[in-house]
């Protein structure tokens, strides 16, 4: 009796926690169907009849399949870009580890700590002088590096839970660094890459700073179109809400579609 | 042809000495069985002979020509891992064809090649399979079948039936022996087990602590062993060991006190060089299980602990008076029980003598 009062308690305040944090993201979701006058009306309007205004009006003033194009295309080539460069790297890691690897490994983690907005300036020159500025190049670049020390420790961790005597054994048979990793270690570690590219794809798709910083009209990403809208537009919130609507939906979608894959990928080793 | 020579072969881990100087010529088409405790560096040995592993010093003649640095894949060399190493995504077939495809050999000749050592191995209806649904015993078919395709002139083998249950081993021993013959290869076993060891080798290679303690066939280290190490390791039961000392060397036999106030007469054999055994000396007498018999009135004498009717004999541990356990193979009709107080015999002409530092003093055989 004691115990399932406590529990009762516990799940109502996991529910309560849980009820608070998605709160904004709920008000946003219904602010969006409102009208700018319910949107704005004290106290705020729970029942209204809902409308598609001013995702129309969203749509049509700002360009919005620009950015979402943006979007697409940049966190699509980070991903390729990071995938790319780490599944070498974190073969060379799990299988030929020097001395020092496991230091590296971590320093490579802990560039994740440093504050981006301490290396703006620097990146903004590089790319000013680069004439990369406002191209979904510079963006490609950054978000690979940004989300590269996650997809090195993610391939790294899968590509340890593949036995070594398999390798080993493909060595003998004449196989070498190339061909183990392009008939081995990617079937093998399939799953695993792909969790890693879900996670980069969604990280690159929700970074913002870089985004707002590096790019303006022509290379900006959704992450830049609500930033961009709230300004210029004066203080809209139901257009406002809509859009933010508009530019988490895709990958929210995204999101709930390949959670199953990733969490079975972050969870379960490649081979077993 | 594969005639492997190996010349002062050593390997250092790191400051730890794994293999220490090994001395070794394997002769073409010869089964060479690598016995040794754990850790001995068995592996590490057979792992250099393959290419997986750097020789530190020292080196390897495959065939007359010095094999240190080629590349595992150009010694004409396969090996079979303790754990199988299947390429888990692959079907049976491609296992095994995948070394040749690799090397660009056509398709129609892999098939080939794949359904003859399939034939060979009894794989043929599991070609489709993957490894994951099959058993032990077939996996570790697979992986032989995957190192026959390759037709090399040696193949290595870590400790290939470990994971395989008892009466599995057994068959497949048997299996792998067979295969010896008809391939006529150079073969090298690695495996703890002595059983294992001296059931399938021509030579074996018998290693502690990174050396090699004794190379022979079988039936010459089981009677001949060169130190109380190989006495002790070949052989199941176990030899017993009595540490002695002479007391007093004769023309035809020695005394040796094995505690105080308990003194046996051994023979010595005329040969023995004068000098190798002195009066005085410590030495330990190694007496097997069936150099003892149970008598009415032996120079040893205890109570039996623990009695196993194996059928075809019976094995009795038997407590002596000083605590020290002696093990003797009576015959499939002994009357002995456990608890009994029983008197022990030594069969006469049989036995080994080893030195202070466990070097073989000299073997009896029976005339
Ligand atoms: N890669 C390695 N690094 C360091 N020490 C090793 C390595 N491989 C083996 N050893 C050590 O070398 C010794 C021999 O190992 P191994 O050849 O695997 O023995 P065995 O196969 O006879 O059991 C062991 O003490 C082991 O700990
Ligand atoms: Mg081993």
């Amino acid at each position: 009796m004691e115990q399932e009062k406590a529990s009762l308690a516990g799940t109502i305040v996991a529910w309560l926690a849980a009820f608070v944090m998605f709160f904004p993201i709920l008000w946003m979701v219904i602010t969006a169907f409102k009208t700018e006058e319910q949107a704005i009306a004290i106290p705020p309007l729970l029942i209204f009849h809902p409308v598609l205004s001013s995702f129309g009006a969203a749509l049509a003033q700002s360009g919005y399949i620009h950015f979402a194009e943006n979007s697409v295309i940049v966190s699509l080539c980070s991903t390729a870009l990071a995938v790319l460069i780490a599944f070498p790297a974190a073969y060379a890691m799990a299988f030929q580890p020097g001395k020092r690897t496991q230091d590296l490994l971590v320093w490579m983690l802990s560039t994740k700590m440093l504050p981006p907005v301490g290396v703006l300036v620097p990146i903004y020159l590089i790319f000013r002088d680069t004439d990369l500025l406002d191209t979904r190049t510079s963006l490609v670049i950054v978000d690979a590096l940004i989300n590269l020390p996650i997809v090195v420790w993610m391939l790294f961790s899968f590509f340890r839970d593949i036995p070594r005597d398999i390798l080993e054994a493909a060595h003998m048979d004449g196989v070498g660094p190339r061909g183990q990793m392009i008939h081995l270690l990617l079937p093998l570690a399939a799953p695993g890459i792909a969790s890693a590219a879900l996670l980069a794809i969604i990280l690159s798709w929700n970074e913002a700073f870089w985004s707002i910083n590096l790019t303006a009209a022509h290379a900006g990403t959704l992450a830049t179109f609500i930033a961009r809208y709230s300004a210029p537009e004066g203080l809209f919130w139901a257009k406002l809400s809509a859009a933010s609507v508009l530019a988490v939906a895709p990958i929210l979608i995204f999101g709930s579609l390949a959670q199953r894959r990733m969490v079975r990928g972050l969870t379960v080793g490649a081979v077993k | 042809m594969a005639r492997l020579e190996l010349r002062k072969v050593g390997k250092t881990f790191n400051n730890f000495e794994a293999v220490k100087s090994v001395d070794l010529t394997i002769e073409d088409r010869e089964f060479v069985v690598f016995v040794g405790p754990s850790g001995c560096g068995k592996t590490t040995l057979l792992r250099m002979i393959a290419g997986l592993e750097d020789i530190t010093s020292g080196d390897l003649y495959i065939d007359g020509e010095r094999a240190n640095a080629v590349p595992p894949d150009k010694r004409g060399l396969a090996m079979v891992f303790q754990s199988y190493a299947l390429y888990p995504h692959m079907t049976v077939a491609r296992n095994m064809g995948f070394a040749l495809k690799m090397a660009g050999v056509p398709k129609a000749e892999v098939e080939e090649k794949v359904r003859a050592a399939a034939r060979i191995l009894q794989l043929e209806p599991l070609l489709d399979r993957r490894p994951r649904m099959l058993s032990g015993g077939q996996r570790q078919r697979v992986a032989i079948g995957r190192a026959i395709v390759r037709n090399p002139k040696g193949f290595l083998f870590d400790e290939p039936l470990s994971n395989l249950d008892a009466a599995l081993r057994v068959q497949m021993r048997i299996e792998l022996v067979k295969l010896h013959q008809d391939l006529a290869v150079t073969m090298i076993y690695v495996t703890h087990d002595q059983v294992e060891a001296m059931t399938m080798a021509d030579r074996i290679v018998v290693l502690n602590q990174g050396h090699i303690e004794q190379v022979g066939t079988p039936l010459e280290l089981y009677h001949q062993p060169a130190n109380l190490f190989v006495a002790g390791f070949i052989g199941s039961p176990k030899m017993n060991f009595f540490p002695s000392r002479a007391v007093a060397v004769g023309r035809g036999d020695a005394t040796l006190e094995l505690s105080p106030n308990h003194a046996l007469s051994f023979p010595v054999p005329s040969g023995m060089s004068p000098g190798a055994l002195a009066p005085g000396a410590s030495v330990t007498l190694g007496l097997r299980p069936e150099h003892l018999f149970l008598a009415n009135d032996g120079p040893l004498s205890g109570q039996v602990d623990v009695v196993e009717h194996l059928g075809v004999e019976t094995l009795a541990y038997i407590k002596a008076v000083n605590g020290e356990m002696i093990t003797v193979r009576a015959d499939d009709l002994s009357p002995v029980a456990a608890g009994d107080r029983v008197s022990i015999a030594l069969h006469p002409g049989r036995g080994s003598l080893f030195d202070a530092g466990g070097k073989a003093i000299f073997h009896l055989s029976p005339a």
